[in-house]
């Protein structure tokens, strides 16, 4: 416990409190007047309703789409079933630079709900709502869908002998053990819409706004440290008021469950019902995940000589000058940050889910909420945060490579405590208790009951943490670091460059970025062991 | 693959052990993260800084300094970010602050005095500093409206070529702008309105141009490559404005890369509207406190050296200050010359930009 502590003091509290401070102190005196000033003024009400009312709806729409994804990707069997979950997780860790224009080549003029229907959504809400879908689908079927494929399903059968109609063994049984993880999953989704950045500044244009981008302005644009100080201690407070909420509703759901290997639980759709259901799921999974993917990958490849890799080729030489280096080598810098980030997430993270299932009270709760707060606090206040305290040797990290993976795995830690706790604290401490009664001690404890059970959580945590820590982008973008672009920075680069070849060859490393993350998830979704089926 | 291995095994024990070993862990391959060492020189520059990695390394044999650059967001983030950590400054020189922003980084005291060897090559005009030296003109970029030369030719209609023209209802819907407060050429382009047409001038204007159909993006990108039909990029999204806010140097830019290289400016795909351009300079500065002072001034009078601006205009796509720089053959035929050049005091837009900013948002976005 005292690791996580000390990591998220050090790199998290100690920094967006400097910077907050920076804002609110003018020669050592406190002006907590600006407060009010700020919240009165119209604009930045604005701001706050249409930051609430998004994030709602977009929770909303999230769970109503991706819940029958989850369920179909837990009790299903059928072809091609891990490329598909590999695939619905590529959204998540595409950088919004892409998404936004993918989506604009969707639903903006002559895209293509324009030419089959002339509809056009880009400068409309649902632009943004959907892209938000788009993202965070995988977070529900991910998490939802990992818990619910190691339910087993015997409880409910056993209900419906003892009488219970179809539903009733369902709402009785099933959905209870599901609560925590649904809540959670929401949880997630409302945050990250909450503090939506990228999305928002693309496809809202310039009326729509929400509270991170108000923040991102205020401080990397006007300087204005009062009032982006302001912002972030709301932002903060509405944060912690979400996670105290959420954190009620799971102690009152949360219970010892039976879990069996995703393996027994699965098998193949039958009947009209079941398979309608799937045909169902695939067909959101084609519209809402595929296309825009597939918007991409068609842009990669139109070159002015009709299709063919040109601009995949343009990527390995150096001619283009938007970089030092071959654009293609960004890959690599990409992936090394991503381990790392993976590492000290995964190290942090599970120390963290460690301690919170041992210990119960106030403090562990409190604990538990404070490594939720990055996710909801802006890579701006973060990034500036660290420019302005760890400046100072032993400390002086500004300018060294370890300050990316460390912002990274600052919002991998929440996914990895997330995605273990659910499953941890559903391990019967009896199994424990007994381990140590014949003599273990507490390590092997740990390495011979919990690991085998959560060994499926850790992968699934990892597969999070390293693909957030793939597309991200805002931290990476905030820390001023020599010339070695990630995938993401080296995409917006281009992007941010007139001429054919620089767009085509964003597009090409959109489109490698994308076939990255498939691979890595897939490759994490292949590496099973067989040991969860021993208990 | 193997350092990916070490590194990533370094970071695991660093995160293990806490604070008490980061000091171990912050350096990469023994160089000192700090810059403490005299042979290295850091430049902390916006994402666009480039430099072809020969006429570097020319520079780093001919004055035995290491040069190290250090890339942090947009121009404005980046100015904002030295402001923030001035003091104790990320590294020794300064590139990338442009005179919209430069009275905000010379009042907070970002840099130190230092006159480079060579100015008496750099016209008068665009050192703003005069006085003392603080900061140095490296290069000059104009925003302007871009055209798509062949949506006009089919309509057979000129394009536009003043500030004027663009209100003109046969221009109608056809403009695309950026978001003055979120975009470096969007705020160029208000920038450019208010010297041309004065404190009040310029909000009569931006109604007229709202009425004529004006529509605001938020940023360079989007504008550029979704919403304006003659980029490459705008061709595939089947955009369909022919004007847009860009530089003047961006339709040299389509011909570089462009796949199949136009011969003739007849050909290119873009133009100028020259009469509607703003000036923008960027300018290089010492930083105070810099820990490499000697390294720095050698960096800054490299920087105004011929062979840096020989180089300059086709990697970052601006022109060379120094009157004795070769401006490269595709910006002399495919460029244009502004006519008509709008320019404005420093202190003036320090001054004025909350409040046009303010003004110019509940006028045309809202």
């Amino acid at each position: 416990m005292i690791v996580p502590v000390v990591f998220f003091g050090l790199f998290f509290a100690y920094p967006v409190a400097a910077i907050v401070g920076r804002g609110l102190k003018a020669d050592g005196v406190w002006r907590f007047g600006r407060i009010v000033d700020v919240l009165t003024e119209p604009d930045i009400l604005h701001v706050l309703w249409f930051t609430t009312w998004q994030a709602l709806a977009s929770t909303a729409l999230t769970l109503l789409i991706a819940l029958p994804g989850a369920y179909v990707f837990a009790r299903f069997d059928f072809p091609g079933k891990q490329l598909l979950r590999a695939v619905v997780t590529v959204p998540f860790v595409l950088p919004t630079v892409v998404v936004g224009t993918a989506f604009l080549a969707l639903l903006g003029r002559g895209g293509m709900l324009d030419e089959l229907w002339g509809v056009r959504l880009d400068t409309t809400v649902w632009a943004i709502l959907l892209a938000h879908v788009f993202f965070n689908y995988a977070v529900v079927v991910r998490t939802v869908g990992g818990l619910w494929s190691q339910l087993d399903p015997r409880q409910e059968e056993a209900a419906r002998v003892l009488g219970a109609s179809r539903f009733a063994a369902w709402r009785k049984v099933t959905l209870p053990a599901l609560g925590p993880a649904v809540a959670a999953a929401a949880l997630m989704v409302f945050l990250f819409t909450f503090s939506s950045f990228g999305v928002v500044m693309i496809l809202g244009g310039p009326t729509f706004s929400t509270l991170e981008v108000e923040i991102y302005r205020q401080t990397a644009q006007l300087l204005a440290l009062d009032t982006a100080a302001v912002l972030t201690i709301v932002q903060f407070a509405a944060v912690s008021l979400i996670l105290a909420v959420h954190a009620w509703t799971v102690r009152r759901r949360e219970t010892a469950l039976k879990l069996v290997d995703p393996a027994r639980t699965s098998r193949r759709p039958r009947g009209a019902g079941q398979w309608g259901l799937l045909g169902f799921v695939l067909l959101t999974v084609l519209v809402l995940i595929l296309v825009p993917l597939g918007v991409l990958v068609e842009r990669s490849l139109s070159t002015s000589e009709g299709y063919g890799f040109g601009y995949f080729r343009a990527l390995t030489s150096n001619e283009g000058g938007a970089f030092l280096v071959p654009p293609i080598e960004a890959i690599g810098n990409s992936l090394q940050y991503a381990a790392a980030a993976t590492a000290i997430a995964l190290a942090i993270g599970g120390l963290a889910a460690a301690a919170l299932t041992r210990k119960a009270g106030r403090l562990v709760r409190g604990f538990d909420a404070l490594l939720m707060l990055p996710l909801g606090v802006s890579a701006v206040t973060v990034g500036f945060g660290f420019l302005i305290t760890l400046d100072k040797p032993p400390l002086d990290l500004r300018a060294s490579w370890i300050l990316v993976p460390l912002a990274q795995a600052l919002v991998g830690v929440p996914f990895v405590v997330r995605t273990m706790l659910p499953v941890l604290r559903a391990v019967d401490g009896r199994l424990r208790e007994a381990a140590a009664v014949l003599g273990a001690s507490p390590w092997r404890v740990w390495r011979e009951v919990d690991l085998p059970m959560v060994r499926r959580a850790l992968l699934v945590a990892a597969g999070f943490a390293f693909a957030v820590s793939l597309g991200e982008f805002g931290a990476t973008v905030f820390i001023a670091r020599a010339d070695n672009p990630t995938l993401p920075v080296a995409v917006a680069t281009l992007l941010g460059r007139a001429g054919e070849l620089n767009y085509g060859q964003a597009m090409a490393l959109s489109t490698i970025l994308m076939v990255v993350c498939a691979v890595s998830l897939l490759l994490l979704e292949r590496v099973r062991t067989d040991r969860t089926g021993e208990f | 693959m193997n350092i990916t291995f070490r590194r990533a095994l370094g970071t695991v024990l660093c995160g293990a052990l806490g604070a008490s070993a980061l000091a171990a862990c912050g350096s990469d391959s023994g160089d000192k993260a700090s810059g403490g060492d005299s042979k290295t020189v850091t430049l902390v520059s916006h994402s666009s800084f480039n430099v072809t990695p020969e006429v570097l390394k020319d520079f780093e044999k001919a004055s035995g300094y290491k040069v190290k650059v250090l890339k942090s967001g947009d121009a404005g983030e980046a100015v904002n970010k030295a402001i923030l950590s001035k003091g104790n400054p990320q590294g020794d020189v300064f590139f990338g602050v442009d005179n919209t922003l430069l009275s905000r980084a010379l009042d907070n005291g970002l840099f130190t005095s230092y006159e480079a060897k060579g100015l008496d090559r750099i016209p008068e005009g665009v050192q703003l500093d005069k006085g003392e030296h603080r900061v140095t003109p490296i290069d000059t970029g104009d925003i302007c409206v871009n055209y798509d030369k062949k949506y006009f030719a089919d309509k057979k209609l000129a394009p536009p070529q003043s500030f004027d023209d663009l209100i003109k209802p046969e221009y109608k819907d056809m403009l695309v702008v950026e978001n003055a407060a979120t975009s470096s050429p969007g705020l160029g382009f208000l920038l450019g309105t208010a010297a041309k047409y004065g404190d009040d001038g310029w909000q009569e204007y931006w109604t007229k141009l709202k009425a004529n159909g004006v529509k605001v993006i938020d940023g360079w990108e989007q504008a550029y490559n979704e919403e304006f039909s003659g980029s490459a990029g705008g061709k595939k999204a089947k955009a369909d404005r022919p004007l847009v806010v860009s530089y003047a140097s961006s339709p040299p830019v389509e011909v570089v890369y462009a796949k199949d290289k136009p011969k003739t400016a007849e050909d290119a795909p873009t133009g100028v509207a020259t009469g509607t351009c703003f000036q923008q300079i960027e300018f290089a500065g010492l930083l105070s406190g810099a820990k490499n002072e000697k390294g720095g001034k050698a960096l800054l009078d490299f920087l105004i050296s011929k062979k840096f601006q020989d180089d300059m205009p086709l990697n970052m796509f601006v022109n060379p200050v120094a009157k004795d720089a070769q401006v490269p053959e595709v910006f002399t035929k495919f460029g244009a010359q502004a006519t008509d050049l709008q320019t404005m005091d420093p202190k003036r837009i320090a001054d004025n930009r909350e409040k046009w900013l303010k003004s110019w948002q509940s006028l045309v976005v809202k």
